[in-house]
């Protein structure tokens, strides 16, 4: 216990946030999911590459611009190693929302078509939702949402009776945003191969908080954010499998896409390059690039069995409040550091308001994910989720403010 | 600051609001949320000769947004249409006895208004 602590004190005096107070207390962050917070590493090496070396890439022949293309694609390269692939296999983009589009509407618009089945579940954030919703309508396609048990664990009988309908392309979250669940996703992703499915996973709450390696999962595609893992705002990745980026249509169209544009003809730039139109975010990709040496000398295993330790000691305390209820799978095994709760007769938006006034940060109303407020038939949740700087402290000062905000709303 | 959002008259009418249920004959009804939060607040009204004679609300909302629907509802009624239609934040603010007030939390309390707003918009359009 004393050295996680000691540990979690260590990493806190590398984050300059933690230096701020929150309403004249201590900042308790505890809205990682929503977006990290940044260590020091991360922001000097974007202020480095201002300072130093800014200019556009692939363009320039003088000496700063081979540098900062050099960054940029030692960036790309050390990025692919963190989830197992190869640099040519990982296409920059804003974040996970865009990379996820990418794949709708490129892979998607070039080989769905009408009467095809496109499958999704009703764990996801509208970001793995929507672009498929959007994408069956647009081709008179099927969409087919696989159901979560009350537990909040995907349903078996549901997946394989949408795996039965032989569909195309299958998405699914690896780590829930709201729920917490951990899904199996190497053990769904052959289940999806095997069906002839392209298989999408959403990694924008896997890839901070675990080792995630795609070649190990199997999957096809995988999209995540680098703001959700120490790095900047507005960088984020898609990996997709070499040959299926190789056959698809651009997603943007203007300039680095391309070999050659005439009028009559038009040559597109190799994979990734294809994907990637325009002057990038090449601040962004050093920054994501230094959160994920910053992670790496932490150890995913690290990150994982220390979310791991908080939230069972947080599950363990919220579960005694009669008036509070928890969503999702009680067991750590099955859970990330993510734990969506109410208060009896009080709206999220109050909980997290009073908690505010504690100084500890979190996150209230539908988490971009209505379909599973629908499932378990609330308006909205409280949500306070864990990462790498937080300690038991920080659970036992959500305990307290849980206590405040039962007291000022005359919960029993 | 924002621990004298929860004072009395706001817990009291969250807990027991006003008006809260369906009119039988209204003459305007509307219904809208927020689209962060997933506050949803119905306004019925029955106006009679530009007036309001009565009006009700159903929903689910913070704190904050009830309230400001139980007590906006007790203000309204008898009141002209033209008069409400003038309403703003200020006289919100006032119902709910807060001097000032976050812009998140801007959004939960104006809806209600918004709403009875939009209701009242609706009826003068089939009047
Ligand atoms: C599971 C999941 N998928 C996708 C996203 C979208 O991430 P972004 O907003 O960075 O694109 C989020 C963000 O909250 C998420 O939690």
């Amino acid at each position: 216990m004393v050295e996680t602590s000691e540990n979690v004190q260590k990493i806190r005096r590398d984050f300059p946030i933690f230096s701020r107070l929150e309403n004249g207390k201590r900042l308790v962050y505890l809205d990682s999911a929503a977006t990290s917070q940044r260590p020091v590493q991360v922001i000097n090496a974007v202020r480095r590459f201002y300072e130093q070396m800014n200019s556009n890439v692939h363009r320039g022949l003088y000496e700063m611009s081979e540098e900062a293309t050099q960054a940029y694609e030692d960036a790309r390269s050390n990025i692919a190693s963190f989830i197992g692939a190869k640099p040519e296999e990982l296409v920059f983009t804003r974040n996970a929302t865009e990379a996820l589009n990418l794949v709708a509407y490129s892979w998607g618009r070039a080989n769905v078509r009408e009467g095809d089945v496109i499958v999704t579940t009703e764990m996801e954030h509208h970001s793995n939702f929507l672009p498929w919703k959007l994408l069956a309508t647009e081709k008179n396609a099927k969409l087919e949402v696989v159901k979560i048990t009350d537990e909040g664990l995907l349903d078996e009988d549901s997946l394989d009776e949408k795996l039965k309908l032989g569909p195309k392309i299958v998405a699914f979250t690896h780590a829930s945003n709201v729920l917490g669940t951990i899904n199996d996703a190497k053990g769904i992703a052959k289940r999806v191969k095997d069906a002839g499915a392209i298989c999408v996973l959403d990694g924008a709450q896997s890839v901070p908080h675990m080792p995630v390696s795609v070649k190990e999962i199997g999957c096809d595609f995988m999209a995540f954010s680098g703001h959700k893992m120490l790095g900047p705002m507005g960088i984020g990745g898609l990996y997709g499998r070499y040959e299926l980026l190789e056959a698809m249509p651009p997603f943007l169209t203007g300039g680095e896409m391309i070999k050659e544009v005439h009028i009559g003809e038009v040559n597109w730039n190799d994979v990734p390059y294809k994907f990637e139109a325009g002057t990038p975010n090449v601040e962004g990709a050093i920054g994501l690039s230094e959160a994920v040496n910053y992670l790496r000398s932490l150890g995913m295993d690290w990150v994982r069995s220390h979310e791991k330790e908080l939230t069972a000691y947080a599950l363990s305390l919220m579960v005694k409040e009669s008036s509070v209820q928890v969503y999702g799978p009680l067991d750590v095994e099955k859970r990330g550091g993510v734990i969506s709760f109410n208060v009896d007769g009080v709206h999220a938006h109050d909980v997290a308001q009073i908690l505010d006034t504690e100084g500890i940060a979190i996150r209230s109303g539908h988490h971009c994910a209505m379909p599973v407020m629908d499932r378990y038939g609330i308006p909205a949740a409280a949500r306070a989720s864990f990462y790498i700087y937080n300690d038991k402290e920080d659970v036992e000062a959500l305990i307290k403010g849980i206590e405040k905000v039962k007291r000022v709303f005359s919960v029993e | 600051m924002s621990d004298d959002l929860y004072r009395e008259l706001i817990l009291d009418h969250y807990r027991h609001p006003s008006n809260f249920g369906h009119l039988k004959a209204p003459t305007g009804k509307y219904r809208d949320s927020n689209s962060n939060c997933g506050d949803v607040i119905q306004m019925e009204v029955r106006v009679e000769n530009g007036k309001i004679e009565d009006v009700m609300f159903t929903g689910v909302g913070c704190a904050v947004c009830i309230a400001s629907a139980s007590l906006l509802t007790e203000n309204v009624k008898g009141k002209n249409v033209e008069k409400v239609l003038e309403m703003g934040e200020p006289d919100v603010l006032a119902l709910l006895g807060l001097k000032s007030i976050t812009p998140e939390r801007a959004k939960c309390a104006m809806l209600p208004l918004k709403v009875l707003k939009m209701s009242l918009l609706q009826e003068q359009k089939q009047a």
